[in-house]
């Protein structure tokens, strides 16, 4: 076992990552640990754009996209966090084409923009031009620019390093009012290298989490294999609440069957969804902005179209992406990749047929709570001193109950670059945190474990399991009797995964052994978001109950936080103690959500 | 610009059939990968798997299967497994290409499908090669904007037309199906090799960009661009369509004439 010791320490190489990297290391001795070579994270996969109120070709201001975004977010945003993110998109968008980031031009030269889902003028007046963009690559192009810009200032990258658990003390406090209470402090983290299997310590002074989302959890998703909710799993192991669980963001167009991402932007440049009947059925849920109306409702009215016998094919179980009345050549120069996806995919010509697409799950709302600085919390306000997440695998809140399109790759950059300026600046006067005895031990024990198991359960039988329960009963639609039937089959899992063995007993490359690993972080993922869409008893925005089908302010305008405690009791779960922590409203109170 | 477009009609008669569907056909297969397992064997052998697989699956449905569901051991690189990562560059019945975008349909299936690792990087396990001389070359073509000007306050322009001079190359992905197809490449480790050349083309003619003259000197070596024999193997393993061959044909114009 190796020892390291940086001044920073980065876990997650894609957007939010690199972005952090390349403040912290221009500042302080950095090293960025990750599970994949630093190109492949699923940032890249990232289509439609990246909104900021540059105006460049219409009347634009950021107080519009603040608006928008707390809207979006169902008013569950906090809205000083929206602000900033709204504010620093246009610095964020000019430091990326500084950076060398090739976007699409205006006939002047300048960043062109197009209009996106949720994204209006003047406060849902009408859809707006506000998303940069480069083609329907522009998360490819971001998270290439990022990866240049590292390699430019020789930012350290430890490559398919796994990092599978946080070194963490706790120190008798006191608050102002002189209670007592348990400090949590970082000490680093533990790393497991692929190439060798061996354990590696890195003892930090900041530690950023920035590893991304969790929807492998469902069987039908746009997510990577790879996503698989460790950073969340590993700071709810160590006590750290995980806030707003419930909210997944669940993507129209999905390709159908095999949930691979058609961008929102191929409805931005002008195509819309038709059912069975060859209706635009979107006029009819959203009136003003149609087939643009946030990814909820517009997944929902999918759903709920197919659920009501006008679903296409078959089996009627998807509906129907028209770009047939667009121009060839206006899609080719727009929408290039995703019209391949659909001929390499689904053998379906998009220039003259309708591609078939339904909701894949997408994005995971929620998160480990930081404040503004990407400084994490360990209950409702108080901050764990080096300790910082950024991206998807945070929850600031930006994007509420729903996340708007384009606004996570804005908070990617927004965010991760904070969480690298705070993380270098905290280290530039702190001290190391000792490392606790045995450091590895949790770790090493979990992998002897495996390897020397001899139980009869596969990885991939239960993992299937586990997918299938949840796209039946955790998805667009759910009510109680869902979720207790999603609950039962995740605790028989548990049960099941101490059972697990893998076939791999070696030490190089043994991705049987991680995928095992990962297989315990969705399930406890799987579990709290089940658990926290058990306790809020309302609708709003990506999360519908059918037993409660409206919003419910006065009852549940907060944040939901859940903590793995043994000795508590939720909703009937054991292990898992729900609590709640306000909104923070600064400039707009709840409003009916019309589009 | 966007372009302003009428109202597409409300209602539409969609025609028959429309949006595919149907049931998928099934068919059997032999996937026979080349086995590389230096812990407990010293040399790479090969290994049949017969599966039974659906007409819409690609070559990493087929490996998955393989791997959970009947030997744990098969290791292959994977992320996004729809095209856009470049985890899964493999050597699939004698050609490189993505895994992830190589549908089982489109292959011979009466035969058996060979997989094997990529060529020219050194051999780690199974269908994993060390990718760090890959992403050497690439580093030392300086990948990145490099301008010696004052940063403006704003975004600098870019005419259309300028930007469409390198947009083809801003579409790799790294995925080295084009180094790990060059005959060159694979006697001599030292070529830069198609995707450094790919690269250093992305920034070589972009407008913004004031190290062209820096960066053709460098493929001007005798490890660069003159290495390349224009076999066009490059350009027809690039999964995304970038025009390899003729991208390194253009640096080669340049480092003539000297213009850019």
């Amino acid at each position: 076992m190796q020892v390291h010791k940086y001044d920073v320490v980065i876990v997650g190489a894609g957007g939010a990552g690199m972005r952090a990297a390349i403040e912290s290391g221009q500042r302080a001795h950095t090293a960025v640990l990750t599970k994949l070579y630093p190109t492949r994270s699923h940032t890249g996969a990232a289509q439609g754009g990246m909104c900021a109120a540059l105006a460049n070709v219409e009347e634009d201001n950021w107080e519009w996209h603040t608006f928008d975004t707390v809207k979006g977010g169902d008013y569950l945003v906090d809205q000083d966090a929206a602000e900033v993110m709204a504010k620093e998109a246009i610095d964020a968008v000019l430091d990326l084409e500084k950076m060398g980031l090739p976007f699409n031009r205006t006939p002047e030269g300048k960043i062109d923009q197009r209009r996106f889902g949720g994204h209006t003028r003047d406060h849902g007046k009408a859809a707006v031009r506000r998303a940069c963009y480069a083609a329907d690559r522009t998360g490819h192009m971001i998270l290439q620019t990022l990866y240049q810009n590292c390699v430019k200032h020789n930012v350290e990258f430890y490559n398919e390093y796994y990092v599978l658990d946080m070194l963490m003390v706790e120190e008798d406090a006191y608050r102002e009012d002189g209670t007592a209470y348990k400090q949590k402090r970082v000490a680093g983290v533990v790393s497991y290298d692929l190439a060798t299997g061996e354990l590696h310590i890195f003892q930090a002074k900041s530690v950023v989490f920035a590893t991304g989302g969790a929807g492998k959890v469902f069987k039908t998703t746009s997510n990577a294999h790879t996503l698989t909710g460790d950073g969340m799993g590993i700071a709810f192991r160590k006590g750290i609440p995980l806030e707003d669980m419930e909210f997944v963001q669940f993507h129209p167009t999905g390709l159908a069957g095999l949930g691979i991402l058609l961008s929102e932007a191929a409805r931005g440049e002008g195509a819309i969804l038709r059912n069975s009947e060859g209706e635009r059925f979107m006029e009819r849920y959203a009136p003003t902005i149609k087939d643009l109306a946030p990814r909820d409702i517009v997944a929902r009215s999918m759903a709920n179209e197919v659920r009501e016998g006008r679903g296409c094919g078959p089996n009627k179980d998807y509906v129907l992406l028209d770009l047939t009345h667009l121009e060839p050549a206006h899609i080719d120069a727009k929408l290039p990749d995703i019209t391949e996806f659909a001929r390499t995919y689904l053998g379906v010509e998009p220039y003259t047929e309708p591609v078939p697409v339904f909701p894949t799950a997408h994005y995971v709302m929620g998160g480990i709570p930081t404040n503004i600085d990407a400084e994490v919390l360990q209950d409702n306000d108080t901050v764990i001193p080096g300790l910082y997440a950024a991206g998807e695998v945070a929850c600031v809140s930006v994007h509420g109950s729903n996340r708007l399109g384009t606004n996570s790759l804005l908070d990617i950059n927004v965010f991760g670059k904070r969480a690298g300026l705070s993380a270098a600046k905290y280290a530039a006067t702190a001290d190391f945190v000792a490392l606790p005895e045995d450091p590895e031990k949790f770790t090493s024990t979990q992998i002897d474990a495996m390897l020397n198991s001899t139980g009869t359960e596969r990885v991939a039988v239960l993992r299937k399991e586990l997918q299938d329960i949840m796209d039946a009963n955790v998805q667009v639609f759910r009510d109680k009797d869902s979720l207790d039937r999603a609950l039962v089959v995740i605790e028989e899992l548990r049960e099941r995964y101490k059972n697990v063995s893998v076939q791999d007993k070696g030490k190089r490359f043994n991705l049987d052994l991680l995928e095992a690993i990962e297989l315990g972080f969705l399930l406890d993922m799987a579990e709290v978001m089940t658990a926290a869409a058990m306790h809020r008893k309302e609708s709003r925005g990506g999360h519908y109950r059918e037993d409660f089908p409206n919003r419910d302010d006065e009852n549940f305008m907060k944040h939901s936080m859940s903590y793995r405690d043994a000795t508590a009791t939720t909703e009937g779960i054991s292990g898992i103690r729900m609590e709640t922590k306000p909104v923070i409203f600064t400039r707009y109170q709840p409003m009916e959500r019309k589009y | 610009m966007s372009t302003e477009l009428p109202e597409p009609a409300s209602k539409i008669e969609l025609k028959p059939g429309v949006g595919g569907g149907g049931e998928i056909p099934t068919f059997n297969i032999t996937l026979r990968v080349r086995r590389y397992t230096p812990e407990s064997t010293a040399d790479a052998y090969w290994e049949d798997f017969k599966l039974t697989m659906y007409g819409t699956d690609r070559v990493l449905d087929a490996l998955h299967k393989v791997k959970w569901e009947h030997d744990g051991s098969l290791s292959f690189r994977r992320s996004c497994a729809h095209g856009v990562c470049g985890s899964d560059a493999m050597r699939i019945n004698g050609r490189n290409r993505l895994a992830c975008k190589t549908l089982l349909k489109d292959l011979d299936t009466s035969k058996p499908i060979t997989v094997e690792a990529i060529k020219g990087l050194p051999l780690e396990k199974d269908l994993i090669v060390d990718m760090e001389p890959f992403f050497q070359s690439y580093r030392e073509i300086m990948p990145f904007l490099i301008n010696d000007g004052h940063e403006p306050s704003g975004e600098r322009y870019q005419s259309a037309a300028d930007h469409a001079k390198f947009e083809d190359t801003t579409k790799c992905i790294l995925c080295a199906a084009c180094t790990s197809s060059c005959p060159v490449f694979w006697t001599d480790g030292q070529y830069f090799g198609p995707a450094a050349i790919v690269n250093a083309h992305r920034f070589i003619f972009d407008s913004r960009d004031d190290a062209g003259d820096m960066r053709l000197e460098i493929l001007n070596d005798k490890e660069g661009v003159w290495r390349c024999r224009t076999t066009f193997n490059c350009t027809e393993a690039c999964p995304r369509g970038i025009q390899v061959t003729q991208a390194i044909a253009e640096v080669k114009q340049a480092i003539l004439s000297r213009t850019v």
